[in-house]
């Protein structure tokens, strides 16, 4: 770099800097395999979501018993279920179900409990109420509170949102509130308190970015995890009620006639499994990427900050 | 230690209380009158007003919650509308085969996990630590109702070796009993085990890297004793906090696996419950639960506070 004379070479300067940071960040993304692969299933499964319907002529609820429980074949090719529906055409649109889901439960909790966790951090009193609050959600285990909420509330899909978002905020807030209890504590955050910034400026400009990364990657979990409960309240029978599919009230039928139609298992079975480990596999490389410092060779950290809901 | 006990029983009353307030909303946010709703359309105003008024629905509401909970706290859960019955003994009836298949996929997970969790660790990067590693990244993927239906799939539809459905109590003879639970314990003790197969690993390698490991390997003890007489003990209790965290979610995700096995368990009397508009049971099922799964951690924190005296001084 050439000697700084002027304001036009400090801001070539900072535009090549941002340059470099760029193509470094790029290949950092390229030399992580966990991380490509879960993009690249989640571009897969969001394609066949909003594209799926161009590639079949059925219609998800258009019934013909005469070709009830067809096995995979030419006509169906993914078979066709009790009602003579085509399972593929199903399973199109229970991923758009199940995506929609889960990235709307992610979203909310994420910002519920993002909002939560930076004021329960910087005030005491609201910690200690918000924090027992939480404490208290996340004692009940997590499928049974979504149950219970399903009964009282009826099902639905925007049910199942608010439900499982009820159900996952704590978690979000609780370890966005650990992270920013500790940037709190930083110099910098001393340094622009002493210059008289107030709290809303200090939590939202100052805090806030620092947790982004770790948000980013909480929320992906909680995605794969909505995408779980909302299978198996479905598959109960207290999630997306018919005749609308979902993976999981797909299996619910599929469970019927298991010792007939044993594609109406596997299929939406495998759909969900995939789904979710594309999710986990974002997680874990989004929470690596994030953090520079984590080398391959040591014992991973714990990606996920909470627990396993089904 | 006992400062440290009755700290950690106190610091529970707050969580209780969140819980129990929790539970006693459920009812509360239906849309429109409960009693309407547990009565469902057919019914006239006059008996949805006196159902309104047995259950207490017409005073003020925290009078409500503190009567709701002067009977939970007496053992009163109410009474199930549907069955007639308490619900506590509804529960009771239920509970036998929910903790019997949650005791066995816990036993399951444990074979599985822990052995293969040393190996891996003692293996790390090889190509066994890899295959075991990416097998527990799916089964992590997995939920246990979908391991289910697949086993259900392969093992009792195709091949027929085991009973699909159904339940047998102890009192039929062990063998009898263990038959129905085999496929719904395995289901929920395999995905668990890729859980506690990874914890196992990263603890295993943790206390691996440790000064006094080099020491026994110096000493020129056998590997075989290296490994389970001193590394394992002390990466063990690490173990146990997740063997205890995850036992609550065994026994909820055994309410989710009973469904699929026809087994008559707390789930299926849940799930029924909601059919039948039958909050009590819901409330009381839920209420029950949780009161397991926050004493079994209780537990593990009291025992791991016995065994390990740093945790007494560190936790606050």
């Amino acid at each position: 770099m050439s000697t700084i004379r002027s304001r036009e070479d400090l801001l070539a300067l900072r535009k090549q800097l941002q340059r470099e940071q760029r193509t470094l960040r790029k290949r950092r993304f390229l030399s992580q395999p966990a991380l490509l692969i879960g993009v690249g299933l989640l571009i897969l499964l969001l394609a066949l979501a909003l594209l799926g319907p161009l590639l079949t002529s059925y219609s998800p609820n258009e019934m013909k018993i005469v070709e009830r429980l067809k096995p995979p074949g030419a006509n169906h090719l993914l078979g066709t279920d009790e009602f003579g529906r085509d399972l593929f055409t199903r399973m199109i649109y229970g991923a758009q179900v199940s995506m929609s889901v889960g990235l709307a439960v992610a979203v909310i909790s994420s910002t519920f409990g993002l909002i939560i966790g930076l004021y329960a951090s910087y005030y005491r009193t609201l910690d200690h109420i918000l924090m027992r609050i939480c404490d208290g959600l996340v004692a009940i285990p997590a499928i049974l509170l979504a149950i219970a909420l399903m009964s009282a509330l009826g099902a639905s899909a925007v049910n199942v949102i608010t439900a499982l978002s009820i159900v996952f905020t704590p978690n979000i807030a609780r370890v966005v509130r650990s992270r920013a209890l500790v940037i709190r504590e930083q110099t910098y955050i001393e340094a622009i308190r002493s210059q008289g910034a107030g709290a809303t400026r200090i939590i939202w400009r100052h805090i806030a970015p620092n947790i982004l990364s770790l948000l980013l990657v909480q929320a992906t979990f909680v995605f794969a995890e909505a995408i779980i409960s909302e299978a198996a309240l479905s598959f109960l029978g207290v999630g997306i009620p018919a005749p609308a599919a979902s993976w999981g009230n797909i299996l619910q039928a599929g469970k019927l006639v298991i010792y007939k139609a044993w594609w109406m298992v596997v299929f939406p079975g495998t759909a969900i499994i995939v789904s979710v480990l594309a999710l986990n596999l974002l997680g874990d490389g989004l929470r690596d990427f994030g953090d520079p410092h984590i080398k391959a060779k040591r014992p991973r950290r714990k990606g996920k900050l909470f627990g396993k809901t089904v | 230690m006992l400062a440290y006990v009755v700290k950690r029983i106190l610091s529970l009353i707050p969580v209780l209380f969140v819980v129990t307030l929790v539970i006693f909303f459920i009812i509360h946010i239906t849309p429109g009158d409960p009693a309407a709703t547990i009565l469902g359309l057919e019914a006239s105003p006059q008996d949805i007003q006196q159902l309104s008024h047995e259950l207490g629905l017409d005073k003020p509401i925290q009078e409500q919650y503190v009567h709701w909970l002067s009977n939970v706290l007496q053992g009163d859960l109410g009474d199930s509308i549907f069955m007639k019955q308490p619900v506590l003994q509804a529960i009771q009836e239920h509970m036998g085969p929910t903790l019997s298949l949650a005791i066995l996929a816990q036993l399951f997970a444990l074979i599985l996990s822990i052995p293969f969790g040393v190996i891996a660790a003692y293996k790390r990067g090889t190509f066994t630590d890899v295959t075991l590693m990416g097998l527990s990244l799916v089964g992590t993927a997995i939920p246990s109702f979908l391991l289910g239906l697949f086993f259900m799939l392969v093992i009792g539809v195709r091949l027929e070796w085991l009973p699909v459905a159904g339940y047998e109590p102890l009192s039929a003879g062990l063998w009898t009993h263990l038959r129905y639970l085999i496929l719904p314990g395995l289901s929920l003790g395999i995905i668990q085990a890729a859980l506690i197969t990874r914890m196992t690993r990263s603890s295993m390698l943790e206390v691996l890297n440790l000064n006094f490991i080099k020491t026994a390997r110096a000493k020129g003890l056998k590997e075989k004793k290296v490994l389970l007489k001193h590394a394992f003990r002390n990466a063990f209790l690490p173990i146990l906090t997740i063997v205890g965290q995850t036992f609550g979610s065994l026994v909820t995700g055994a309410v989710v696996v009973e469904s699929i096995f026809t087994i008559p368990g707390l789930g299926q009397l849940i799930l029924n419950s909601i059919v039948r508009r039958d909050f009590a049971v819901i409330q009381g099922v839920v209420l029950v639960v949780t009161l397991i799964v926050i004493g079994i951690n209780l537990l593990i924190d009291l025992l791991y506070g016995a065994v390990d005296p740093r945790v007494r001084l560190d936790r606050k």
